[in-house]
C-alpha cells in the first residue's frame, strides 16, 4: 500500500512538473505571437508606399520615414565597417595567440562583461568623449556608439568559431612551410568564415534595433541629412519620439516603422541561425 | 645564392608575423582600453556631482533640477526592484522552457521551438516599450491590476504593495515586460549548461527508474547549480541595464511608493528621459554619476555571472 503510495506520487510529481514546463513553453511563445500579432495588426496599415518616400512631417500633416530608414541604414553600415575589423582582429588573438599569458584571459572577460554591459551607458560614454568636444550631436558619434556595441559580439563569435577549426588542419598548412599569418589569414579564418558571417550578422541585428546609444549621441534630423558631421536621423529615436507623442499621425508611423525594424531584425535573425546550423552564442 | 634569397624571404615572412601578431594584440588590447575608457570618462564626467553631493548622493531620494539638489536613491530602488520581480517571474519560466527543450520537445520541433525563443532576445527593446505602452498596460489596467486591489491588496503584510490606482504603467508593469526580455537569455544559458551534463549521469539515473522530472531535479540541476545561477546573474545584468522598454512603461516619476502599481523610474530610463534635455552642469553630471552607479552595478553582477560560468565550464571533462 505504502509502496503504491510512493509510485503514484512519484508519477503525479513527474507529471504535473512535465506540464509546467509545457506552460512555460507556452507561455513563451504566447507573449512572441501576441507581440509579433499587435505589430503586423498596427504596422501593416501604415506601412504605405509614402513611408519609404517622404521625410518625417510636423504633426498634422503626411508624411513617411525616409530620411529615418537612410540614417539608420547609415549608422548601422558605418558600425558595422569600423567595428568588424577590430572584431575579428581581437577574437583572432584570443583564439590564435592567446595561450599563455594574463592578457587573454582577462580581455575575454572583460569582453564578455562589455557583451552585456547597459548600451546607454555606451551611449553617454561616446557623448563624453566625442559630443562633448564637437559640442553637437552626429552621425559619426551614432555610428561610433554602434560600432562599440558590434565589437564585443564580432569578438566572441570569432574566438569560438577559430576553436572549432580543427588543429590539424593548422599543423598541415605548418608542415606545409607556411608562415603563421598566412596559415591564419588564408587557412583557419577561411574555414571559420561561415561562423564569423553569422556572428557579423547577429551584431547587426542587435544594433539595427539599439535606441539607447543613439539618444545622445546621433540624436534625430526632422530633414534629410547625409552628412555624418549633422545630427542624424534614425528610426528608433524617430519611433521613439513618435510613440510617446500625442499626435495620432506621429503614432501610426511609429507602427509603421516599428513594423519595418522588427521585420529586419527577425530576418536577420532567423537567416544567421538557419544559414549557419551550428549554435552561435551570443549571450 | 639561393640560399640567401631565402633566408630574405623567411625573414620577410617572420616580419610579416610579427606584424600580424602585433595587430591582433593591438585589437585585444583595445577592449582593455575600451573598458578603461568608459570608467574613466564616466567619472570625470560625474566629478561636478561628486563633488557637490559625495555619498550622500547615493542615500538621497531628492530630484530636483529647479533647486540644483540630486540623489540617487529613487532611481537605484526602482531598477533593483524592477530587475528583481522580472527575475522572480523569469527563472521559473526559463527553467520550465530549457527542460522542454531539453529533455520532453519532439526532435523535429526542437530546433524551430528554441529559434523562436531566441527570437524573443531578438525583438528590439523600443518595440517592448511600445507594445507594453500601448497594449498591455491598458489592458493590465482593465482587467489584472483591480483583480489586484481587491484580491491581493486586502492582504496583511503584502497587501499595500498591490493597491492603488489601476493606471497600467508603473513598476509592477515594467517589471513584467523586463520578465518577458530576459527570459530568452536565461533559457539559453540553462539550455546550454544542461548540455554539459554527462549523459552517462542522466541514464545512470533513469535506469535506477527516476522520472524524468526526478533526473531534472535531483541529477542535472545539482550538476549544472553554478552554471545555471550564472545563467541568472546574467539575466539579471540585462534587466538592470535595460532601457527604452522600461522607460516606455515605468511612468517616470522621482516618487518614492509603497505599492507597486505606482509609476516609479529607474537609473536608465532617468537617464534617457532627461539626458538631452537637462541644463546646467550639476543637473547633467549628476545623470552621468547615474550611469557610473548602473555601469558599477552591472559589473559586479556580470562579474559574478561570468566567473561561475568559467567554474562550470572548468569542471566540464573532469568527468569524462
Amino acid at each position: 500500500m505504502n509502496k503504491f503510495d510512493l509510485y503514484t506520487r512519484r508519477r503525479i510529481v513527474n507529471a504535473a512538473g512535465l506540464a509546467v514546463s509545457v506552460l512555460a513553453m507556452a507561455f513563451g511563445l504566447f507573449w512572441l505571437c501576441w507581440i509579433l500579432w499587435t505589430l503586423l495588426e498596427h504596422g501593416l496599415p501604415a506601412l504605405t508606399s509614402t513611408v519609404f518616400t517622404q521625410m518625417t512631417p510636423p504633426p498634422g500633416s503626411n508624411g513617411g520615414l525616409l530620411n529615418a530608414i537612410s540614417g539608420s541604414l547609415m549608422m548601422t553600415v558605418l558600425g558595422t565597417i569600423i567595428g568588424t575589423p577590430i572584431g575579428i582582429l581581437a577574437g583572432t588573438y584570443l583564439a590564435e595567440f592567446g595561450q599563455r599569458g594574463w592578457m587573454a584571459p582577462i580581455t575575454r572577460f572583460i569582453n564578455d562583461i562589455l557583451l552585456s554591459a547597459p548600451s546607454i551607458v555606451i551611449g553617454l560614454f561616446v557623448y563624453e568623449i566625442y559630443v562633448v568636444h564637437v559640442k553637437h550631436f552626429s552621425g559619426w558619434a551614432g555610428a561610433l556608439a554602434l560600432a562599440i556595441l558590434v565589437i564585443p559580439i564580432v569578438i566572441r563569435t570569432t574566438e569560438n568559431m577559430l576553436r572549432l577549426v580543427p588543429s590539424t588542419l593548422r599543423e598541415a598548412a605548418a608542415a606545409l612551410g607556411a608562415p603563421q599569418w598566412k596559415i591564419i589569414n588564408f587557412v583557419t579564418l577561411r574555414a571559420a568564415r561561415a561562423g564569423i558571417i553569422t556572428g557579423v550578422m547577429l551584431a547587426i541585428a542587435r544594433i539595427s534595433g539599439e535606441t539607447a546609444p543613439l539618444l545622445f549621441t546621433s540624436l534625430n534630423n526632422q530633414f534629410w541629412s547625409s552628412n555624418m558631421d549633422q545630427p542624424m536621423a534614425n528610426l528608433p529615436v524617430v519611433i521613439f519620439q513618435f510613440a510617446m507623442s500625442p499626435y495620432e499621425d506621429w503614432q501610426r508611423l511609429a507602427w509603421a516603422g516599428a513594423l519595418l525594424i522588427t521585420l529586419s531584425v527577425l530576418t536577420l535573425n532567423i537567416v544567421a541561425r538557419v544559414l549557419f546550423r551550428q549554435s552561435v552564442t551570443t549571450h | 645564392m639561393p640560399m640567401f634569397s631565402l633566408e630574405a624571404r623567411l625573414k620577410r615572412q617572420a616580419m610579416f608575423d610579427l606584424l600580424f601578431r602585433t595587430l591582433t594584440r593591438l585589437s585585444a588590447f583595445g577592449v582593455l582600453a575600451l573598458l578603461a575608457a568608459i570608467i574613466f570618462s564616466l567619472v570625470v564626467g560625474s566629478m561636478p556631482a561628486i563633488h557637490a553631493f559625495g555619498f550622500g548622493f547615493l542615500g538621497s531620494s531628492e530630484w530636483d533640477p529647479v533647486n540644483d539638489k540630486f540623489g540617487a536613491l529613487i532611481p537605484i530602488i526602482g531598477t533593483l526592484i524592477t530587475s528583481g520581480i522580472a527575475l522572480l517571474i523569469a527563472i521559473p519560466v526559463s527553467f520550465g522552457i530549457a527542460i522542454f527543450l531539453t529533455e520532453l520537445s519532439p526532435r523535429v520541433l526542437r530546433r524551430p521551438l528554441g529559434i523562436a525563443i531566441e527570437l524573443l532576445a531578438g525583438i528590439p527593446s523600443i518595440i517592448y516599450g511600445m507594445w507594453g505602452l500601448f497594449v498591455f498596460a491598458p489592458l493590465f489596467a482593465e482587467h489584472v491590476e483591480p483583480w489586484l486591489n481587491n484580491h491581493i491588496g486586502t492582504l496583511p503584510y503584502i497587501g499595500p504593495f498591490f493597491s492603488g490606482p489601476p493606471m497600467g504603467i508603473g513598476l509592477l508593469t515594467a517589471s513584467i515586460i523586463l520578465s518577458i526580455m530576459v527570459i530568452p537569455f536565461i533559457t539559453s544559458v540553462m539550455r546550454d549548461v544542461f548540455d554539459v551534463v554527462p549523459t552517462l549521469l542522466k541514464e545512470s539515473a533513469y535506469g535506477l527508474g527516476a522520472t524524468t522530472w526526478e533526473v531534472m531535479w535531483q541529477v542535472v540541476l545539482p550538476y549544472t547549480k553554478v552554471g545555471v545561477v550564472g545563467g541568472i546573474m546574467l539575466g539579471l545584468g540585462r534587466a538592470l541595464g535595460e532601457t527604452m522598454a522600461v522607460t516606455f512603461v515605468i511612468g517616470n516619476a522621482h516618487d518614492i511608493s509603497k505599492s507597486l502599481l505606482m509609476p516609479g523610474n529607474s537609473i536608465s530610463s532617468a537617464l534617457a528621459n532627461e539626458f538631452t534635455e537637462a541644463v546646467g552642469e550639476l543637473y547633467t553630471s549628476s545623470l552621468i554619476e547615474l550611469g557610473l552607479i548602473l555601469f558599477f552595478i552591472t559589473f559586479v553582477v556580470l562579474s559574478i555571472a561570468r566567473y561561475m560560468l568559467y567554474k562550470l565550464g572548468q569542471r566540464e571533462g573532469s568527468y569524462t
